[in-house]
């Protein structure tokens, strides 16, 4: 991928080599469904549940958190059966931080290796 | 001839301020920027001694005030808040600027 | 585990003015993954990167404050912060961040993670560690 723009209702929104996105305040639900499309990742109430709690922690902490970082953190707030590697590799193959963080419109993850 | 005197160091890391002070005269003006704002805070060392100065306005510029959290009640008395608007009067309301570095 | 070494973070500069405090932010947050002892130390000006209240909406640069109170979720359990450096600078305890970690071995109760110490007892934290970076 190179740089580029995300089409959203005839808007172009920019993105950078990886496919984040390059102002955090350009995102909305349905960028999200775009970028999640083009990670071929279709958005469940699940994803969605990641996807949210990831702005939140962004919204707080300034952020985006590590994986390690985020299992924990959804380990505490919707206890082991989501709180684990597994779960979220399931629903982000490429990486639970990566994936969901670009649909979430965050940077990558500081440290993401 | 007044001067502008800026200063962007923090007091306690380079001595800075307390050279811009060792060179001020009456009439002069001290603005403080970036690091350089740190010296306000009440009960510190550099406070005390931009108290001591005399016949020399102090000046400091809010949006590095803000971002560094002091607010006015952690300042000392005597420190004219001006925002990058203030900052332009004061460069063109004195004759040159010197900027300690 | 013996390969586990004790990292101390050294922070000397004021948190706006120059690219370090971010910087040094930044390398923590790595490291953490490398799951090693992590401490901080905060002395001369960078205390200042922890005097709560920042506001850099008019200086047009992010607020990276609120990354340093989720330093616990990233097991950095250990920040010490000079008394001396404090005080010179007309600041206290109160005018800090609050800094906090779940404390594992007990019932993950919320403790906090800042330490205030003195100089002599800065100098014995630096000779312990293994490892230290300065920024």
């Amino acid at each position: 991928m190179s740089a580029g723009y995300y089409e959203v209702n005839g808007k172009q929104v920019p993105h950078d080599e990886e496919g984040y996105i390059t102002n955090l305040s350009d995102w909305s639900k349905e960028l999200a469904e775009v970028i999640a499309k083009q990670e071929n990742i279709d958005m469940t109430d699940e994803h969605w549940e990641v996807v949210n709690f990831l702005r939140e922690y962004y919204d707080e902490y300034q952020i985006a958190p590590a994986i390690r970082v985020l299992v924990k953190a959804m380990k505490k707030k919707f206890g082991p059966e989501k709180g684990n590697n597994k779960y979220l590799y399931e629903l982000f193959p490429y990486g639970p931080a990566k994936q969901a963080c670009k649909i979430a419109g965050l940077p990558k993850p500081t440290g993401c290796v | 001839m007044a001067l502008l005197h800026t200063v962007n160091k923090s007091p306690y890391e380079r001595n800075t301020l307390e050279s811009c002070l060792n060179h001020v005269q009456e009439g002069d003006t001290v603005l403080l920027i970036e690091d350089g704002v740190y010296a306000v805070i009440k009960g510190g060392r550099a406070a005390d001694v931009l108290a001591s100065v005399k016949g020399v306005k102090i000046a400091a510029l809010s949006a590095d005030l803000k971002a560094r959290g002091i607010t006015a009640d952690k300042m000392i008395d005597g420190v004219e808040v001006v925002d990058y608007g203030g900052f332009v009067d004061l460069v063109t309301s004195n004759d040159k600027v010197q900027a300690w570095l | 585990m013996s390969d586990v070494k004790k990292f101390l973070y050294v922070n000397r500069k004021a948190p706006h003015g120059t690219i370090y405090a971010l910087e040094s932010l930044e390398v923590v947050l790595i490291g953490a993954a490398f799951e090693q002892d992590v401490a901080l130390a905060f002395l001369d000006d960078g205390v200042f990167q922890l005097v709560k209240g920042w506001d850099t909406s008019e200086l047009g640069a992010k607020n990276f404050q609120p990354a340093y109170t989720a330093l616990g979720d990233y097991d950095v359990q250990k920040v010490y912060v000079e008394r001396e450096s404090l005080e010179e600078r007309g600041l206290s305890e109160d005018d800090l961040i609050e800094m906090t970690y779940e404390d594992e071995d007990d019932d993950f109760a919320e403790k906090s993670s800042i330490r205030i110490v003195s100089r002599e007892e800065m100098a014995k934290i630096m000779a312990d560690a293994d490892v230290i970076l300065s920024f």
